[in-house]
């Protein structure tokens, strides 16, 4: 079997100033084109989607004065899973005068991205995070505070200063929330028209621009066509391929892969990141996984059995037939590997037949030594909230036996591509938040991802959509170009309506994320990968001849979304799989097995594949355009943590 | 575990609706209540049926999408729980168990257990916020605020919209949720500009959106997933009286 | 329905000490009730004073009903498909309950004991009595029932006063955070006071302390 993809012309990004880096976005700024206030009320921008990047985009656009248009999918713009995120928001204002700077921020983001990100929007990302705590803080965000009144902040992820700036474990619903009120206001105020249970289903594109969006009433079962003179797509990210991910269970791919299929190149599909502390699966029902912060492991120490099948209870397991793994494969950091590490290695134990738990996929976390070391009390000081999470879902009791955890996909550091003004390769279609490839390389540093949704929605994408629209009007929009993406959103619905087969889209949806983990997860091989390129047409080719979609396309139908959906997944997960095969390399988030150490650490092939990996869509198969990665700033080092 | 349901089954806005009896077979106690209406549904699809709708997303407590009333409660007996989040280990075998939508008439059945509950949104719109422009925001550290302010502003930020509050009040009163948006700005010193108009324009719009009166009898606080605390009510009236004089 | 209940509260808390005047004997009780309709004399000429209490009085119970009956009806109309499942309390059901059943029953109470100690027609010594002849005549031990319904009636008020007085400071705002739980024991205790001072009158004329 040969290649699966054409490889085109190479790629770049013309909208980053040259000059020093510090220069670059006040550059940017001064340079772009502003609209006449007045002219702002006939401009028209549709934002899809409404977490951290989409809400505070459209308020922001509102509340410059934009005729704008927001959709989600959701009941209240208030519950995009920008809601779940945890632990807290990096920002380098350096308040703990620990060292910390907008450099240090912006070395730490690449050097965690392992060198796959681009200098010039993570040089902005630091910059720009300081203003954004200002921001939340005016709205009324309620950050931890110390007994002085000032912000509390805590060390996050491995760096060794102190600027994650935290509302208990919901920092990620303070801040939407301040998102959410501002969106509230803006409707209030008619410069936002808010449609909820509107699902976007294709993108317009005219005259080579993207000029509006398709999108289906859920209730009601309308199919709409929604006109503008830019769309802002902020629909989040793609984990839910996996189908078992922390994503919500509506989080899914189709805005952007349907603006992939009109052209908007997807960058690096394959960057998954893969949190090491969730709560593993109980059984084939299973929808979703839920993450338990990272802190546990340091006082929680990971084993499993010494021997494969073991299944006595654990306390029946003597001390010397467990195996402490982490502790004797990385004597140095033990327990607190990063999570890549700390990932692969529960999955090799598990691999080995040592698994713990129904169908051995989980490792046990033991308290036992921390609570007889610092007595139950102080546990439960720190940990309580968590240990009662854990035995909500599970019904264990992590004070008398050891929890149980396994890895699981939290976040995806690919996207559709963009330059520097977050624009995408389809004129006038802007990507923000985790739908953008941009600012992460291949792998996310813990408490990074609110920090990226805000600075593009509230600071970035208002100041250069701002001079794309200077530079229109575009003229009028091609009827024709409506009436095609209409017409492929109505026989898609038709089709899935029709097959009227014997398995549900849920079940194929189990199936393919199955393979998708199998295959193309934590560690992925040629071989591994060329299986999954073989399965997935085949699967999906049965998925539209068997699939069974009950009811009917005018009304509220749960079955019909979510076919939809899935029919999507299965063309992303064919191009991850191609995407991961290309690359041979390992590098952050994406293990390539032939690609490693001999510690087993991911190794870089920066001779060869510097770059990022922009997909056009094409009917013969994907054609890649690379994008070189020059780093004039940070020097590209091996990670180690020996 | 094999267990009888007896759910709200209702077409649209204008069916009149009714309860339809289920038998749901090889229940796992440790799947979630949403998950063993996932296994009922996928049934009811490849019987030709329609699937019951219910609303969710997050599926791990936060989001406040999901909701139903079971066996007479609000998101389950078990407190401080949303529907998500409860396990069927909690429920005996055999068990028979009722479903309904949340009940209220500003919350309008849109389809089986799924309502509409724009009204809260609009609570926010006539005054949930602060007005701040983006990019006009003093450094964060020119306002020191009180820990303890800042603690029980968070405390009551922690409200996730679920409409649980309005579901368990014998009165139907949406008074919990306007409470905690109005006690969380109102605790902090930059929501103190807009306080006054904050506090009557957030009671009028519940108000009008046709919620009941409260009678503080503490159903609200007792199903609420969150635990948001009853003295914000009293927070939301003080405002409100102060705004009023 | 605070303040109305406010107004209420405090006629309540002049009636009990009033009342206790009864173990000082015939001439201090029926003293104290002339004073009542000689209050503000010279200046008020008789009963004018009374009259304009009691005018409060009505006033204020007849807008605590409207405003209760007016919430029952704000919540049967934010409610219109009632719940299939019946459910037990989980804030232990005390107010709902004792609310607005146990208003009703306080009124009724109030009806029978205005008809037997005013205005004197159930009450065995009858109009012309003075005050403390129809006290001592109403709780006679032989009338041992009338007493067992005032104990009920009373006790019904005290309940519907332990959640009503810490309702009104909720509604007038007053409660907070830290004052939540004092407020409530404080509620409870000025209930269980009202409800002692009331009983121990009717109790002792029955049990022939007071004749």
């Amino acid at each position: 079997m040969g290649r699966h993809y054409t490889e085109g012309e190479p790629i770049r990004d013309t909208k980053a100033p040259a000059g020093p880096i510090e220069e670059r976005w006040e550059k940017r700024k001064f340079g772009a084109k502003l609209v006449n206030p007045a002219n702002k009320r006939k401009m028209h921008v549709i934002v899809v989607g409404t977490g951290l990047a989409g809400g505070s985009a459209a308020a922001t656009l509102g509340e410059l004065g934009y005729n704008v248009t927001s959709f989600c999918y959701q009941d209240s713009p208030r519950r995009a899973h920008s809601i779940a995120a945890q632990g807290g928001i990096n920002a380098a204002k350096n308040y703990r005068g620990d060292g910390d700077s907008i450099y240090r921020l912006f070395y730490d983001t690449v050097k965690g991205g392992d060198f796959r990100a681009r200098e010039s929007n993570v040089y902005r990302l630091a910059q720009v995070s300081v203003n954004i705590i200002d921001q939340a803080v005016a709205q009324g965000v309620p950050f931890a505070r110390e007994y002085g009144g000032l912000l509390d902040t805590r060390s996050f992820g491995g760096a060794q200063v102190s600027r994650t700036f935290y509302a208990r474990g919901q920092t990620g619903q303070q801040l939407l929330l301040g998102a959410y009120q501002a969106l509230e206001r803006q409707i209030a105020a008619g410069t936002v028209k808010m449609n909820t249970r509107h699902e976007m289903l294709d993108l317009i594109v005219s005259d080579g621009r993207a000029r509006g969006v398709i999108v289906r009433d859920m209730v009601t079962g309308e199919i709409e066509r929604h006109l503008a003179d830019a769309v802002v797509l902020a629909t989040g990210g793609y984990g839910n391929v996996f189908f078992l991910s922390t994503n919500a269970k509506g989080c899914n791919t189709t805005a952007i892969w349907r603006a992939h299929r009109r052209g908007a190149m997807f960058a690096n599909p394959c960057y998954t990141q893969i949190h090491p502390t969730c709560i593993p699966v109980s059984g084939d029902y299973q929808s979703k996984l839920t993450l338990m912060s990272e802190s546990l492991r340091n006082d929680g120490r990971v084993w499993v059995p010494v021997k494969a099948g073991d299944t006595r209870p654990a306390a029946e397991i003597p001390e010397q037939e467990r195996d402490y793994y982490l502790e004797r494969i990385y004597p140095a950091f033990g327990n607190l590997v990063p999570r890549d590490i700390a990932s692969r290695a529960a999955k090799n134990v598990c691999d080995e037949g040592r698994g713990v738990g129904p169908g051995g996929l989980g490792v046990y976390l033991d308290f036992a030594d921390a609570i007889s070391r610092l007595g139950r009390d102080a546990v439960e000081k720190k940990y309580g909230n968590l240990f009662e999470m854990y035995e909500r879902i599970t019904g264990e009791d992590p004070y008398s036996q050891p929890m149980r955890i396994y890895p699981a996909v939290h976040y995806t550091m690919g996207g559709l591509w963009v330059d520097y003004d977050l624009q995408s390769t389809i004129p006038g279609l802007f990507v923000v938040g985790e739908a953008n490839f941009s600012d992460h390389g291949a792998n996310r540093l813990g408490a990074s991802a609110l920090m990226q949704g805000l600075a593009d929605g509230y600071f970035v994408l208002p100041t250069t959509i701002g001079d794309y629209l200077a530079n229109g009007p575009y003229g009028e929009v091609d009827d024709e170009a409506v009436a095609e993406a209409e017409a492929a959103v109505q026989s898609k619905i038709e089709r899935l309506l029709s097959v009227n087969g014997t398995r549900t889209a849920d079940s194929y949806h189990r199936e393919l994320g199955k393979l998708m983990w199998d295959y193309c997860g934590m560690e992925r091989t040629e071989e591994s990968l060329r299986k999954a390129l073989e399965r997935i047409p085949e699967l999906r080719e049965e998925f539209w001849r068997n699939v069974k979609v009950s009811g009917t396309a005018d009304e509220l139908n749960q079955a019909l979304e979510r076919a939809g959906r899935v029919a999507d997944f299965f063309d992303l997960a064919e191009l991850m799989c191609i995407d991961a095969l290309h690359r041979t390399e390992s590098c952050g988030g994406h293990f390539r097995a032939e690609s490693q150490d001999a510690d087993g650490e991911a190794l870089r092939d920066d001779e060869n594949f510097a770059y990022v990996a922009a997909w056009e869509y094409g009917e013969q198969g994907p054609v890649l355009h690379k994008e070189a990665l020059e780093y004039e700033y940070v020097t590209m080092s091996q990670r180690s943590y020996k | 575990m094999n267990l009888t349901l007896k759910v709200w089954r209702q077409r649209g806005p204008q069916d009149k609706g009714r309860m339809v009896t289920y038998r749901v077979e090889d229940v796992s106690p440790d799947m979630s209540f949403l998950e063993m209406l996932d296994v009922l549904n996928e049934r009811l699809i490849l019987e030709g049926d329609d699937p019951i709708a219910f609303d969710h997303d997050c599926r791990e407590g936060i989001c406040g999408m999901c909701g139903m009333v079971i066996n007479g409660y609000a998101h389950g007996e078990q407190v401080a729980t949303t529907t998500c989040q409860l396990h069927m280990r909690h429920f005996e075998d055999e068990a028979v168990i009722t479903v309904e939508p949340w009940r209220a008439a500003p919350f309008p059945v849109v389809k089986d257990l799924v309502v509409d509950r724009s009204s809260f949104d609009r609570i926010i719109q006539a005054g949930g916020f602060i007005s701040v422009p983006a990019g006009s925001a003093p450094d964060a550290h020119s306002v020191p605020v009180k820990k303890a302010d800042a603690d029980a502003a968070f405390d009551a930020a922690t409200c996730i919209g679920c409409g649980a509050c309005v579901a368990a009040c014998p009165n139907g009163s949406a008074s919990l949720f306007t409470a905690a948006k109005i006690t969380h700005l109102s605790l902090l010193p930059q929501g103190q500009p807009e306080r006054d108009s904050r506090a009557r324009a957030m009671v009028e719009q519940m108000d009008a959106e046709g919620f009941g009166g409260c009678t503080n009898t503490g159903e609200c606080t007792a199903s609420c997933p969150k635990g948001i605390p009853l003295d914000t009510i009293a927070q939301m009236n003080r405002d409100y009286l102060r705004a009023s004089k | 329905m605070a303040v109305t209940g406010a107004v209420l509260v405090l006629f309540l808390v002049g009636h009990m000490v009033g009342n206790l005047k009864a173990f000082l004997g015939a001439d201090s009780f029926n003293e104290y009730a002339t004073f009542l309709r000689t209050m503000g004399a010279p200046l008020l000429t008789y009963r004018v004073a009374l009259t304009v209490v009691e005018v409060v009085l009505a006033v204020a119970i007849v807008l605590h009903m409207w405003a209760a009956i007016t919430l029952a009806r704000r919540a049967g109309r934010a409610r219109p498909v009632k719940y299939a499942a019946r459910r037990k309390s989980q804030a232990n059901g005390y107010a709902v309950h004792t609310m607005r059943y146990g208003g009703v029953i306080v009124l009724l109470f109030v009806v029978y004991h205005l008809l037997d100690l005013t205005i004197g027609v159930v009450n065995p010594a009858g109009w012309g009595g003075t005050p403390y002849e129809r006290l001592v005549a109403s709780f006679a031990p032989e009338r041992w029932w009338v007493t067992a319904f005032y104990v009920v009636g009373v006790v019904m008020v005290g309940l519907h006063l332990r959640h009503g007085l810490w309702s009104a400071l909720q509604t007038l705002g007053l409660a907070s955070g830290r004052s939540h739980r004092p407020l409530k024991a404080a509620a409870a205790a000025v209930s269980a006071v009202l409800v002692l001072g009331f009983l121990v009158v009717p109790v002792a004329v029955m049990i022939g302390v007071i004749k």
